[in-house]
């Protein structure tokens, strides 16, 4: 048992879902108890469908677990075939189906349904969402997919983008402009848009562009050994990726790696001079590992930040993000409990964070701001705009994205002048967000779960309002680092001059 | 004084034939209650022992995330929980008092079951026990379900307040208990017009805090402000509470009604009633009557999620003038919504359960001025050119008695304003 409060997967059925939600002329038949039907609204609200999803839940409910729960299945099958007339159905279940162990898969195998029909075994007190879309795509693609021959101009399968995806929609068009430079078609995308009988063309593509390791890693995987299709690795957002993207399919494909800059913005935006002020940054990332990695390379090399912490929640990206944050010589922290990452966040002290909605929110405890990265996802993910993380016009998104949180260039200096002005103050917030920012809270404040280390050391008035001068983002650091400072050295209280023998300490 | 609403139907819906249904439903767990409970109780925690997808509902059922650290949580079972159950005891009393360590300021912990723990029968009375011995009386650990397979959305309320009752201490007092989780600001105002009218000793199930003394007895009178209070109702008729019948307090007519069945019971004469809510009364036709303009005429179709389909039909059909095509319930509580019931005219179809595609095609086929239904089908309704109104906003809003009147026929009339309003088509 595990408490959980808020979860940044949801279950691993929830991931088959996401692929079944994002095709067409497939249906999905889960054995499940009514109120799993809620996940319908995580397409309809949150992602804006205009459809329901592809789902015939089974709603079995107490009176049925003693009588015929199996037979409610089979007739659920049915009836979802007669009504919906799918190419391909899958048939699986949640985490209470799974315990009532009526074998979904099985049972329909032996209904002869004229369509294939794939069975989905999704390990529910395992496993999670992203498993659950991997390995779904996987399975439709192993049963649906064969060798066959390639088409005579050279094309790609794009794998990996679902429904409920972090801007998916838009990656899918900006990727696809991409190819088209070089000269490659789009064979298939899916699962997004593809129907279980475009996958059985996949096998025509020449190569697969892994847009998502997340949800498109075992598909892509299995086809490149059975299919013979390489696939990239490169996982094309920010400047620097999207090059070595460009090169990897030059590279596959022996066509000239050809890329058109001329609307690529970033690199200027971030050399002008106003980005002066980006220079060194504190940046915290979080999210899923595939998109952490990426953001850190962009906050390095092309924003010109310092990475002062960064994780995933996904277990499966773990080796991979331990790796990167050894390069980046800092703690890696993978973990889906987001009391932990508040506390790395907190101890941190960033002055921006770079994660998920939830990440947004612990931002907003802390004051500290916050430009979302990864899923999971929020309402205002899918904006009505063009607004890709892939490519070039999504390494200018994410310039915009990222900048947007922060206090602009001269303001800052502006706000560190007149730090004592009652309207324009450090409190208040960047001056683009309007009057109804929110007070900022001190930042040093999950008190409860810090160890008291200042038990017996006192600060004393003047060093206090000299506390109070140094802008927010840094106080909390500056006061915990004075008090580790005055601890070191045996003092009982802190002057001014302490205050300022501990900035020189610690200065680098 | 003059009668302002259309007289009761000669022949109401009280005997109408039901439609009842078994298929695929369309709606949320009990869990879901949890969202409101755990803000009506301030010093209350709601542990929610289950899987992945419980915590997943929790967080999406709430549409945005309550990031203030929130009073629910999930014990997520694992493989390890499953594999030995006598272990699970032990897993839940440590999760529990890492809780409890962490969060000094809790009073009362509910530990809800879900499916996964009602299919592996796990015993949550037995932990609830051992957990009050543990931390009480400091914090009272109770225990109700919330499953899926056992409760649909409003019925974990019911579950919740069910539970409380048999821990409330007996008293041979004669009051008033208002039973019901209705937002702050609908309860202060039921409670000030009851004080008005002459009626001291109210208390209110469920309290805000776990010190209130909510007693219960034979002299105990209960009034139900939500008609999904079944459960609930037979643990107070059990410790010998009396329920008063009553059409529920929603619109102008439903709220003058429940207060004066309450007052009756009291013995308090109708004059006395009347002069207190006079003015109130006026307020709310004159509001009702401005959203009525754009009802007034159109017809509404209910799919099954609060149970509160049948009240608010009523309203609808009676005081905004709509005509109401089918009123789809979960489940029909005949003792609760009896009165409600004899209000309605006949005409429409009273379904209960559900085979949502079925329902699908027959609202298709009706095509609704307006149709009221959950999260997962309004939007795909809206893109086939249906008027939708997502019933869940019916339970997080105040649209109880006289003042929320309006906003109650605003909730319904806005839809049909927008769509009014947008002129979004493309040229021909």
């Amino acid at each position: 048992m595990k408490l959980s409060v808020w979860t940044y997967e949801g279950p691993p059925h929830v991931g088959a879902l996401r692929v079944a939600t994002a095709m067409t002329g497939l249906h999905y038949v889960l054995h499940a108890p009514q109120g799993d039907t809620y996940a319908d609204l995580l397409f309809t609200m949150i992602e804006r469908r205009d459809h329901r999803p592809p789902v015939t839940y089974t709603t079995f409910q107490a009176r049925d677990l003693g009588s015929d729960t199996a037979n409610l299945f089979k007739t659920a099958c049915e009836a979802a075939f007669d009504r919906f007339q799918p190419q391909a159905m899958i048939v699986g279940a949640s985490c209470t189906a799974e315990l009532i162990q009526d074998d979904p898969g099985g049972m329909a195998e032996t209904m002869g349904m004229p369509i294939p029909v794939i069975p989905l075994e999704l390990p529910s007190y395992q496993r999670k969402e992203n498993f659950g879309a991997d390995e779904t795509l996987f399975q439709l693609v192993r049963r649906l997919a064969e060798p066959m021959q390639r088409t005579d101009r050279i094309t790609a399968n794009l794998i990996g983008p679902t429904a409920l995806g972090f801007r998916h929609r838009d990656d899918i068009s900006e990727v696809t402009a991409l190819l088209e430079e070089m000269g490659i078609a789009v064979n298939v995308c899916a699962p997004y848009g593809a129907s279980p009988k475009d996958l059985t063309r996949l096998g025509a593509a020449h190569f697969n562009v892994l847009m998502y390791p997340e949800t498109g890693e075992a598909a892509c995987r299995w086809m490149e050994r059975e299919l013979k299709q390489p696939f990239t690795k490169t996982v094309p957002i920010g400047v620097g990726a999207t090059r070595d993207f460009v090169a990897e399919v030059g590279k596959i494909t022996g066509l000239d790696a050809r890329l058109d800059e001329t609307r690529l913005r970033l690199p200027w935006y971030s050399a002008s001079v106003d980005s002066t002020y980006l220079t060194g940054k504190r940046v915290f990332i979080f999210g899923d590992g595939t998109h952490v990695a990426a953001a850190a390379r962009i906050a390095r090399d092309e924003m010109g930040f310092e990475v002062v912490g960064l994780g995933c929640y996904n277990r499966e990206m773990a080796r991979k993000i331990r790796a990167l944050s050894k390069e980046f010589g800092v703690p890696a922290l993978i973990s889906d409990d987001h009391l932990d990452v508040e506390a790395a966040i907190a101890e941190a002290a960033p002055e921006l964070i770079l994660g998920t909605q939830m990440e947004r929110h612990i931002g907003k405890r802390l004051g500290i701001p916050c430009a979302v990265i990864s899923a999971p996802v929020h309402v205002q993910d899918f904006p009505a705009r063009y607004s890709p993380q892939m490519g070039l016009e999504g390494a200018n998104v994410i310039f915009d994205t990222w900048v947007h949180p922060l206090v602009m260039g001269l303001e800052e200096h502006l706000l560190t002048m007149f730090r004592e002005d009652f309207e324009f103050h450090d409190d208040a917030g960047p001056s683009h967000h309007g009057g109804a920012h929110a007070r900022r809270e001190a930042t040093d404040t999950p008190a409860q779960d810090a160890p008291d280390e200042a038990g017996n050391v006192i600060w004393m008035d003047a060093a206090e309002r000299e506390l109070k001068k140094i802008p927010f983002f840094v106080r909390g650091k500056a006061k915990r680092n004075t008090e580790a400072f005055a601890n070191e050295r045996g003092l009982d209280e802190i002057s001014v001059d302490t205050l300022y023998e501990a900035k020189a300490h610690y200065a680098r | 004084m003059t009668r302002h609403s259309p007289p009761p139907p000669t022949m109401g819906c009280s005997d109408a034939p039901v439609l009842k249904e078994r298929g695929q439903h369309e709606v949320f767990c009990g869990l879901t209650g949890i969202i409101w409970l755990h803000r009506k109780m301030q010093d209350a925690f709601f542990l929610v022992v289950g899987s992945r997808t419980c915590a997943h509902l929790l967080q999406s059922a709430a549409g945005v995330m309550i990031f203030a650290e929130p009073r629910f949580g999930t014990a997520i079972l694992e493989e390890s929980d499953l594999a030995g159950l006598a272990d699970a005891q032990d897993e839940l009393e440590r999760e529990v008092d890492r809780l409890l360590a962490r969060r000094t300021d809790i009073r009362q912990l509910f530990l809800v079951g879900s499916c996964p723990s009602e299919v592996i029968k796990l015993d949550l009375s037995r932990a609830a026990e051992r957990l009050s011995a543990r931390h009480g009386p400091k914090v009272r650990v109770l225990n109700y379900s919330g499953s899926g397979i056992e409760t649909t959305f409003t019925e974990g309320e019911d579950a919740c307040l069910a539970a409380m009752v048999p821990a409330l201490p007996a008293t041979d007092q004669r009051q008033l208990m208002m039973v019901g989780a209705l937002p702050d600001v609908a309860e202060d105002q039921a409670l000030d017009l009851l004080g008005r009218i002459g009626i001291d000793n109210i208390t209110v199930l469920p309290a805000r805090h776990a010190d209130a003394r909510v007693g219960v007895g034979p002299n105990t009178s209960f009034a139900l402000t939500q008609p999904f209070l079944g459960g609930t109702h037979s643990a107070l008729e059990r410790r010998g509470a009396r329920h008063i019948p009553a059409p529920f307090p929603l619109g102008e007519e439903g709220t003058t009604a429940w207060l004066r069945a309450v007052a009756r019971d009291f013995g308090i004469d109708q004059a006395r009633v009347d002069a207190v809510i006079d003015a109130p009364r006026a307020r709310a036709r004159k509001a009702v009557a401005k959203a009525a303009e754009s009802l007034a005429g159109k017809t509404v179709f209910f799919f099954p999620d609060s149970q509160m389909e049948i009240p608010l039909a009523r309203f609808l059909t009676r005081e905004c003038g709509m005509e109401a095509v089918e009123v789809g319930t979960p489940y029909i509580h005949k003792a609760l919504v009896a009165p409600d019931l004899e209000l309605l005219a006949e005409g429409p179809v009273i379904s209960e359960g559900q085979d949502v595609e079925k329902q699908l095609d027959r609202c298709r086929t009706a095509r609704p001025d307006l149709t009221v239904c959950g999260l997962g089908l309004a939007n795909p309704l809206e893109s086939e050119g249906m008027t939708t109104k997502w019933a869940i906003e019916l339970v997080f809003t105040p649209v109880h008695f006289y003042e929320q009147a309006g906003d109650l026929a605003g909730l319904f009339s806005r839809p049909l304003h927008r769509r009014d309003r947008l002129k979004l088509e493309a040229a021909e």
